[in-house]
């Protein structure tokens, strides 16, 4: 049977790690998460990963896998050189728990921070057309990749000031929603630190499933700053109205 | 000795935070109590995600002839009348409620052209009844009710796993458990216990389930006390994936069959015809598991060994708008093209229609303050549970066992309950003797035997003999599995954490095991290929049973409850 070399990550918090080399055998169709519960199971039965549905449905496994990022759980071996070894490294941008588990809670801190849907009193009526472009945004499962990749959180560490692409969505999310009362672009504006994304799109590519970020959610929700905080005329006939 | 732990006091605690989880805490911070919320995920994660095909309410918004009458009956009929009645029956009438309810906290279901919640045929269910986003409604009502409970005050403690339920005489007074992370203790004083923990499937080998089914409210329901009913009711669902061998187990949703998917065998004829003409594809999930594992133990399966489901008929284009996550799921994991050629599927544990044995109107156990909501809960699907209606479920009895833990709670004086804490002591020594023991089994090794075991000998078809035999390994088993060592550090330690779940693994085995021996005969997903018949005299009248005696596992029987005529008269009117 083939065979394939993985470089697994391994260390926990405050102690740094280093990489520890396994070989597993190779099966059809494997993937990724294969390897390393195979790691698991006959080598390292403390070695850390989080996963749940194995599927690619519920956003638990995400890793950084020969540098890309990706679901564990949907990256097929076969798709990766194996003659060399295939190197699973944690998630970059939060703080490492152990091995290939960091700690995001982060997120959900940020989750509390935006105001949920608000419809309004009586029978709810929606129509297909109406919420086709956020029904893309309800297919997010939360795998905090976009968060990884983004530049802002990434590179420049400014969690205090900007709630990263998946946030982004959310808000996006319930300002198109047909029916819903509350304005959040003074949040996007302010805390939500929109200004911040300079829409590389790396967020969109990383994507498992597929949401476009940057074109459907985050541009348009620029616009609608932009409209709202910085157009010229608007803002001279606010001025008048006193408001 | 207390000031030792880690304690958060909260009026409730909820076990679980899939949508029952959820919908209890949600509804226990309605009702103005103070709730913890535990979870041995992230919040969000939960097996619900996996929930494909709809959520079952009788809002007659495509077939207006739908009402909660005729929802009870599938749901009965489906359940092959061993339902507790009035579970099925609250079930059907408050669905509709409760899916209007997810709509105002923001689901998003697809459309009717007048603008209403779209809803799509299941098997079993006689109208369209399935309110469903594509595929993938189960991810949005986790979601839904996710920001709904992150918005009402609920503490959540996230990857956290309770071991233990601690009580104060006969009644519960708090739970203890571990963190993933750190690996140390912590206690939860509490009035009130909600367990909402899912099922089991992972006793099995192929399952559509996550690491997380490991039985574990089964198991501290059944060691606080508690009964348990119908465990030997184990949906093998369908269609799961066969190939590759890395995804074997995988859901393919009922709603590819609900869409229009025709199931084949290796000769290309349509089988479903010779089990089920009336029904066909969208008989119930027994029927249709039945079918094909005969299909394939005689001699016509498909490549891989199991029958094709072909939905490439359908226009492309509807096909990947009504069934995307499986578009996908084959085109990722299988480089099939489902609008083009067929997938192939086979049986694979889904879901437990038994469980801790509920009073239907507020979740309440035989335990004063346990309480159980969901797939832990057993009663509600009798022997065959209808797709679709284990969302509902979750919904309807999450919010009724919040409501009851919460007056339950109110009616108890927090300073009259004492926690023993020798028993902590006790305990932690237990949860701890892995990193202590020298020589003993792997615990990972361990799992796979028990899948091994379950998967040969209490799978689709069951017998007398071989069951016996597989409550024979069960037994070596156990005695082997009571001496594990693991390496490492209490720091994220899956090693560690598997070896308390197997645990509940052992337990949750042994009941399956013993109540498929005891019921001598044939219903809903129970198939005794030595008592291929129903028998209603004798087996259709009683719920098997299953508590804690001692040191042993009790097995006995107890009458169904009786149906009111009024409803019994549904059966025999023609609609």
């Amino acid at each position: 049977m083939a065979e394939a070399t993985i470089m697994v990550f391994r260390g926990e918090a405050h102690q740094g790690g280093e990489e520890k080399e396994y070989t597993v055998p190779v099966q059809e169709g494997m993937v990724v998460l294969d390897a390393l519960l195979y790691i698991q199971a006959n080598y390292a039965g403390d070695l850390a990963v989080r996963w749940n549905c194995k599927a690619a449905k519920c956003g638990s496994c995400s890793a950084e896998i020969n540098g890309k990022l990706g679901l564990t759980c949907k990256m097929r071996m076969d798709s990766l050189p194996l003659e060399e070894p295939v190197r699973v490294y944690p998630m970059k941008t939060f703080p490492l728990i152990k091995d290939l588990v960091t700690d995001v809670s982060w997120n959900y801190e940020i989750e509390k921070r935006i105001p949920p849907f608000a419809p309004p009193e009586g029978e709810l009526t929606m129509y297909q057309e109406d919420i086709d472009r956020i029904q893309e945004f309800r297919k997010c499962i939360e795998c905090f990749l976009c968060q990884n990749i983004c530049h802002v959180l990434r590179t420049h560490d400014r969690k205090d000031s900007f709630f990263g692409p998946r946030y982004m969505i959310k808000i996006a999310e319930l300002q198109m929603h047909p029916l819903d009362t509350v304005d959040r672009t003074e949040l996007l504006n302010g805390d939500g630190g929109m200004g911040f994304c300079n829409i590389t799109k790396c967020c969109t590519e990383v994507c498992p499933e597929n949401i476009q970020i940057t074109d459907n959610a985050i541009i348009p929700l620029k616009e609608r700053v932009a409209d709202r905080f910085f157009d010229p005329l608007l803002w001279i006939l606010r001025k008048l109205a006193g408001k | 000795m207390m000031e030792m732990y880690e304690t958060h006091t909260h009026d409730v605690i909820v076990i679980g935070a899939g949508g029952a989880g959820l919908r209890v805490a949600i509804e226990v911070s309605a009702q103005g109590a103070s709730v913890g919320l535990v979870c041995k995920s992230l919040l969000g994660k939960a097996h619900t995600v996996m929930a494909e095909g709809g959520i079952a309410a009788a809002l007659a918004n495509v077939d207006a002839g739908d009402d909660w009458e005729t929802h009870f009956c599938d749901t009965m009929r489906g359940g092959k009348m061993l339902n507790n009645w009035r579970m099925a029956q609250l079930h059907a009438q408050e669905a509709p409620d409760r899916v209007k309810e997810l709509e105002r906290w923001g689901a998003l279901f697809d459309r009717t052209k007048e603008g209403r919640i779209m809803q799509r045929a299941f098997g079993g269910h006689t109208w369209k009844r399935l309110c469903h986003v594509g595929d993938r409604t189960g991810l949005e009502m986790l979601r839904t009710l996710q920001d709904k409970g992150v918005h009402s005050g609920i503490d959540v403690y996230m990857e956290c796993t309770i071991t233990d339920i601690l009580k104060d005489g006969d009644r519960v007074a708090g739970a203890m458990g571990y963190w993933r992370e750190s690996g140390k203790f912590v206690v939860f004083p509490t009035k009130a216990i909600v367990l909402a923990t899912g099922g089991i499937g992972k006793i099995y080998k192929v399952t559509s389930n996550s690491w997380e089914y490991t039985g574990d409210g089964q198991c501290l329901a059944y060691s606080a006390g508690a009964e348990l009913i119908d465990m030997e009711a184990v949906q093998f669902h369908p269609t799961g994936m066969i190939w590759p061998p890395s995804v074997k187990g995988i859901l393919v949703t009922e709603a590819v069959r609900g869409e229009g998917g025709i199931l084949r065998n290796s000769e290309g004829q349509r089988f479903m015809e010779k089990y089920d003409p009336e029904n066909m594809e969208l008989s119930t999930r027994d029927v249709v598991a039945r079918a094909i594992y005969t299909e394939v133990q005689e001699g016509r399966g498909s490549t891989h060994g199991g029958a094709y489901l072909d939905i490439s008929h359908k226009d492309s284009e509807i096909v990947k708008r009504k069934l995307p996550s499986m578009y996908h799921q084959f085109m990722d994991f299988a480089d099939i093209d489902i609008t083009k050629a067929p997938m192939e599927v086979f049986p694979t544990t889904h879901y437990i229609m038994g469980g801790v044995r509920v009073e239907a109107e507020t979740g309440r156990s035989t335990v004063p303050g346990l309480f159980a909501a969901g797939e832990v809960a057993g009663g509600m699907h009798g022997s065959n549970r209808l797709g679709g209606n284990s969302l509902s479920d979750l919904l309807v009895f999450g919010r009724r066992a919040g409501m009851g833990a919460a007056e339950y709670a109110k009616g108890v004086d927090a300073g009259s309950l004492k926690i023993d804490e020798s028993q902590i002591e006790l305990n932690e020594k237990e949860l701890l003797a892995p990193f202590e023991n020298t020589g003993g089994q792997n615990p990972y090794t361990i799992h796979q035997e028990l899948q091994d075991i379950m998967q040969a000998y209490f799978g689709v078809f069951r017998t007398e003999e071989r069951l016996q035999q597989g409550i024979e390994e069960l037994a070596k088993l156990r005695v082997k599995a009571s001496v594990l060592t693991i390496e490492g550090s209490r720091i994220y330690n899956p090693g560690w954490h598997l070896c308390r779940d197997l645990k509940s693994m052992l337990i949750v085995s042994e009941a399956i095991g013993r109540t498929a021996l005891l019921r001598k005969e044939s219903r809903g997903a129970h198939s005794r290929v030595d008592y291929p018949d129903s028998d209603n005299e004798n087996w259709g009248k009683v719920n098997t049973v299953i508590c804690k005696h001692g040191d042993e596992m009790k097995v006995d029987t107890s009458p169904l409850p009786e149906m009111p005529d009024e409803l019994k008269r549904l059966f025999t009117e023609v609609k």
